[in-house]
């Protein structure tokens, strides 16, 4: 109990860089949720649609209390599985304060889902003692796998994959519940036989409850031009309904526990 | 006991196989409905498709409407003919296919002539589709008959001219029918018109003490042409074959009787709502008895459903240009209310309600009748999903908060008239008309009552505000006398109105099937409500410089600094739209009101946002002259930066009580917003109406399309003739908006992420 008090008195307060949140959130994750945008991301994928959330040690300073009090308004809204979201830019660049707004929102009963990219993810120290201690307060996440081939994934978005492949298995030996989603882009990410090594690699894992296909779309284009940043994807369209069926098969999205078609 | 025993089945021919209640010995359909109505929990599997009679008759009423659009919106129209309850012979669509009868004319889509409320207004209704009212009937209600709107132009005095003419008051009922009545029809089904007639003189022996005050007397004459419209029903119905003195026998006879009651109040009125209520759970019992009975299968009473659904789908008033623009794609609210809670607990969704959803899927989606589930997150599961497809297929439903409603109004039994208000069946009415411009309030606090676009004075000539910036506190002591001002001359306006439209357009049909002693409300409304809201919290916290014409009138507005703004969950500005309704109800509501009713008021607006706006100057809150209000109580466009919940939770806020008439909240989202895939896109609305409601949240009219569909829309109608999209507390086809209010329906937030 002293120690308690001590630690909460002598602790100092953890802020986040957050870009901007959003009350209704339906698409990521399950439920309703209040999503939470973070500030700032090292990789540059060619098709990212939040370009203004690359920069980091900018946006709004903000302590994870202020965030719940700002989302529990909205808790009529979520029912069984709604709960809070935190994505980005790129949340795990961040790993202190999401383990301070998750411990506060596990406290009070909220479901926590983690939006994230992985590339921050390594075993070393002093990240790695911080991520398992946020996966105790986390109850899903939603991992992005740009590239299985480490080449294409280094050209899309200016960094390996090995870390984020470490981490999906680390997930999986923790049994810790994982979206697994890719972002089907023509002329991209959107070769047969990379979909067949993706959904091999996905097969591996025990902790996989659904695999979603995320269509491109180019609804993020007029930000490059806002922020002056070449867009690389000039050109490409959203892929067809078939490709997407097709990635569909291909990664036997049906297959998972929480499908819903 | 009572209550278990089942009526005997030797004696009685009609209510044979149902349970017993007090409703036996009085005119009391609720009692029946309580003892045998029969919640249903599962899902719609058991739905089946249109007949091909139905399909039938809906592809010639398709083809009617699509030429009547064509035509400009009159097929034909009488203009010699005075519509009564029995002034035509009997119209079909199709005879031999239609197993509900009944027109409003002799002819499928014929305009009726409906010169009581106002011979004028018939006259230019007729002439704006370049026809000609027959010079008799002018003679006659000019010369001999006197209108409902002679009478009130008669009583009005100047200010209150002022007040329309410069459209601080907009849509006065004062020259057609005021509507927003519901008639108990399921009454004549129940007991058959002889029994209401023997009620009706029963109740007339006991009007008064003997002592003939205005009061007795009003009510004594009135009673005696409730008697007569009763017998006039009985009289329309036998032209159309039917005997209905006595009560219905099956489902079919159930819901023929209750729709010539309908037919009855909209030959009778051409009030700007004419609502059919709540038929559900009662049309149930009837169908559960013939299932039961073996006379009836499930798709025979989904064609009954199906064909009812095809007459309330027709019906139609010839308007004049000027109010087509207020309320534009011809609505005449036929509203349904369909689902909620028993006073006991149980749901009242029975098979039928699912049936009466699915006259979309098999007659495709339509703007009649409205269609209003009265919601709660008590409603089994199957039923919410299932309503919310329906929501997102095509955006034809609107949600109403049924545990706010059953507690304020203290009954199951009430429905919604009009667009969102509430009304007890049996025994409630309302006085309802037009809506106050608070925005425009708000200018003629800073201008000292001169109207900013008609540059005269309107309102009290009180100081006006000649500082350069607006300080707060003193435009707050100038906006308090100005609503002072507002208040009474609406209120005083209505209560001529009323009495006028009860002495000459009195609504015998619906009135003889409600109960004879009424609890009335005096409903308002407000308009221009989040452009007040934002505009005193820009003179609140964003310092807000006046820029004057050349006659020093303040005509523009410019905050140094960025303000709180209404929908967005902040208390700041939120708390001024709780303060703005409770302020303006509570001036309203200390006036003397007609027939001793109570006040009520409304913040909705229809499409007349887009002509209110057009009316009124730029104001404070950055909002330019002429720019459309945002519809209902919706936060103004672009306001919201907080999302969608943001926005629905400060709506939320509005307190019901202070606006019992209906707080109208439309939204418009994408499909992709609501989730990845079509099973979470029906639970994420699901969730959504559960949380606005737990929040007291009263009402929310559900879009689901993209803004793409609707450009696509307004360039190709061609291409969508039944494009269908719900605005403040109606459906509309989207086709039949006008281009302005197009724009408007396009320009309006939509919530959508990437």
């Amino acid at each position: 109990m002293a120690t308690e008090e001590r630690s909460l008195s002598g602790q100092q307060e953890v802020y986040g860089y957050i870009h901007s949140t959003e009350s209704f959130g339906a698409v990521d994750g399950p439920g309703i949720r209040f999503v939470v945008f973070v500030q700032g991301c090292r990789m540059r994928c060619q098709y990212c649609h939040n370009p203004d959330t690359w920069k980091t040690r900018v946006g709004t300073k903000r302590t994870a209390t202020d965030i719940l009090n700002e989302a529990l308004p909205y808790r009529s809204f979520w029912g069984q599985k709604g709960g809070i979201t935190l994505s980005g830019g790129e949340i795990l660049l961040q790993p202190e304060f999401a383990l301070d707004l998750f411990r506060k929102a596990k406290k009070l009963g909220i479901h926590t889902c983690l939006d994230t990219s992985g590339n921050p993810f390594t075993r070393e120290e002093p990240f790695f003692s911080t991520f398992k201690a946020l996966m105790d307060v986390t109850d899903l996440l939603l991992v992005d796998i740009k590239e299985i081939d480490p080449d294409k994934h280094r050209k899309l978005t200016g960094f390996t994959n090995e870390n984020i492949l470490d981490m999906c298995a680390y997930l999986s030996e923790i049994d810790k519940p994982v979206w697994i989603r890719h972002v089907l882009v023509p002329e991209r990410t959107d070769n047969d036989e990379d979909l067949k090594h993706l959904d091999q690699f996905i097969r591996t894992l025990k902790n996989v409850r659904r695999v979603e296909i995320l269509p491109y779309h180019t609804m993020g284009v007029a930000k490059y031009q806002e922020l002056g940043i070449r867009y690389r994807l000039e050109g490409i369209e959203p892929p067809t309904a078939e490709r997407v069926a097709n990635a569909e098969r291909l990664l036997h999205c049906a297959d998972y526990p929480d499908y819903a078609g | 006991m009572a209550l278990t025993q089942t009526v005997d089945t030797k004696s009685d021919l009609f209510w044979k196989g149902f349970q017993s209640g007090s409703w036996q010995t009085e005119i009391d359909v609720r009692d029946f409905i309580f003892h045998n109505f029969k919640p249903y929990d599962g899902n719609e599997s058991f739905l089946t498709g249109p007949t091909a009679a139905t399909t039938a008759l809906n592809n010639k009423l398709m083809s009617l409407k699509l030429k009547e659009r064509e035509e400009g919106g009159v097929l034909d129209a009488d203009t010699k003919v005075v519509s009564t309850i029995t002034s035509h012979k009997p119209g079909y669509l199709d005879k031999d296919l239609e197993k509900i009868v009944g027109l409003q004319t002799d002819k499928p889509l014929k305009k009726a002539l409906m010169p009581f409320g106002g011979i004028r207004m018939a006259q230019e209704a007729l002439e704006a589709h370049g026809l000609k009212l027959d010079p008799e009937i002018e003679h006659i209600f000019t010369e001999y008959h006197k209108t409902h709107n002679q009478g009130v132009f008669d009583v009005y005095d100047k200010e209150m001219r002022k007040c329309r003419h410069y459209k601080i008051i907009t849509g006065l009922p004062d020259a057609y029918g005021r509507g927003r009545l519901i008639g108990d029809f399921p009454r004549i089904a129940l007991y058959g018109i002889d029994r209401l007639i023997e009620a009706k003189k029963e109740d007339f022996e006991n009007i008064g003490d003997g002592e003939m005050s205005n009061d007795v007397i009003q009510l004594r004459e009135e009673v005696s042409d409730q008697i007569r419209a009763l017998k006039d029903i009985k009289k329309m119905a036998a032209s159309y074959g039917y005997d209905i003195s006595k009560p219905a026998k099956n489902t079919q006879e159930a819901i023929q009787w209750l729709y010539f009651g309908y037919l009855a109040s909209i030959k009778q009125q051409n009030g700007a709502a004419m609502s059919i209520g709540r038929v559900d759970a009662f049309l149930d019992i009837y169908i559960e008895r013939d299932l039961k009975n073996g006379t009836l299968t499930e798709q025979a009473a989904q064609e009954l459903i199906d064909q009812f659904t095809m007459k309330l789908r027709m019906v139609e008033f010839i308007r004049t240009p000027e109010y087509d623009s207020l309320f534009s794609g011809n609505p005449i609210w036929a509203t349904l209310s369909i689902g909620g809670m028993a006073m006991d607990g149980r749901h009242m969704v029975t098979k039928t309600s699912y049936r009466f959803l699915n006259t979309l899927a098999d007659m495709g989606p339509s703007p009649e009748p409205n269609i209003t589930l009265l919601w709660t997150d008590k409603l089994p599961k199957a039923f919410r999903r299932y309503a919310t497809q329906v929501s997102i297929d095509s955006s034809t439903i609107q949600y109403e908060n049924d545990e706010l409603m059953r507690t304020q109004w203290g009954t199951d039994y009430y429905a919604i008239a009009c667009c969102v208000s509430a009304q007890p069946v049996a025994d409630g009415m309302q006085f309802f008309g037009a809506r106050a411009n608070l925005a425009k309030a708000v200018l003629y606090a800073i201008n000292g009552g001169v109207d900013e676009i008609g540059k005269a004075q309107v309102g009290p000539a009180y100081e006006p505000i000649t500082s350069e910036y607006i300080d707060y506190d003193e435009f707050m002591k100038k906006l308090d006398p100005m609503m002072d001002w507002l208040a009474d001359q609406y209120v005083n306006s209505l209560n001529i109105i009323h009495y006028m439209h009860d002495k000459y357009y009195y609504e015998s049909a619906q009135m003889a099937l409600k109960n004879t002693h009424l609890n009335r409300t005096f409903a308002t409304g407000i308009s221009g409500f989040s452009v007040a809201v934002d505009s005193i919290a820009a003179i609140k916290y964003g310092h807000v410089r006046i820029v004057r014409d050349e006659n020093g009138l303040a005509v523009d507005y410019k905050a140094d600094h960025d303000y709180p703004k209404y929908g967005n969950n902040d208390d700041r500005a939120d708390d001024i739209a709780v303060w703005l309704i409770k302020t303006f109800y509570k001036k309203m509501a200390r006036h003397h009101l007609y027939r001793g009713a109570k006040l009520s008021t409304s913040v909705l607006t229809i499409t007349s946002n887009v002509v209110y706006g057009k009316n009124t100057g730029s104001t404070p809150d950055g909002r330019e002259q002429g720019k459309p209000f945002a519809p209902g109580a919706n936060p103004y466009y672009g306001a919201e930066t907080n999302g969608a919940l943001a926005s629905l939770l400060s709506v939320a806020k509005i307190p019901y009580k202070y606006a019992t008439d209906g707080i109208s909240n439309t939204f418009a989202v994408t499909p992709s917003t609501l989730g990845a895939d079509s099973e979470t896109r029906k639970d994420t609305l699901v969730h959504m109406i559960d949380g606005y409601m737990e929040k007291n949240g009263h009402h929310l009219n559900i879009n689901v399309f993209k803004r793409e569909t609707l450009i696509d829309a307004q360039q190709h109608p061609e291409k969508y003739p039944t494009l269908t999209i719900r605005v403040s507390g109606y459906c509309v086809y989207f086709a039949d908006l006008t281009k302005e209010q197009q724009d408007d329906v396009i320009s309006r937030t939509f919530h959508s992420r990437m």
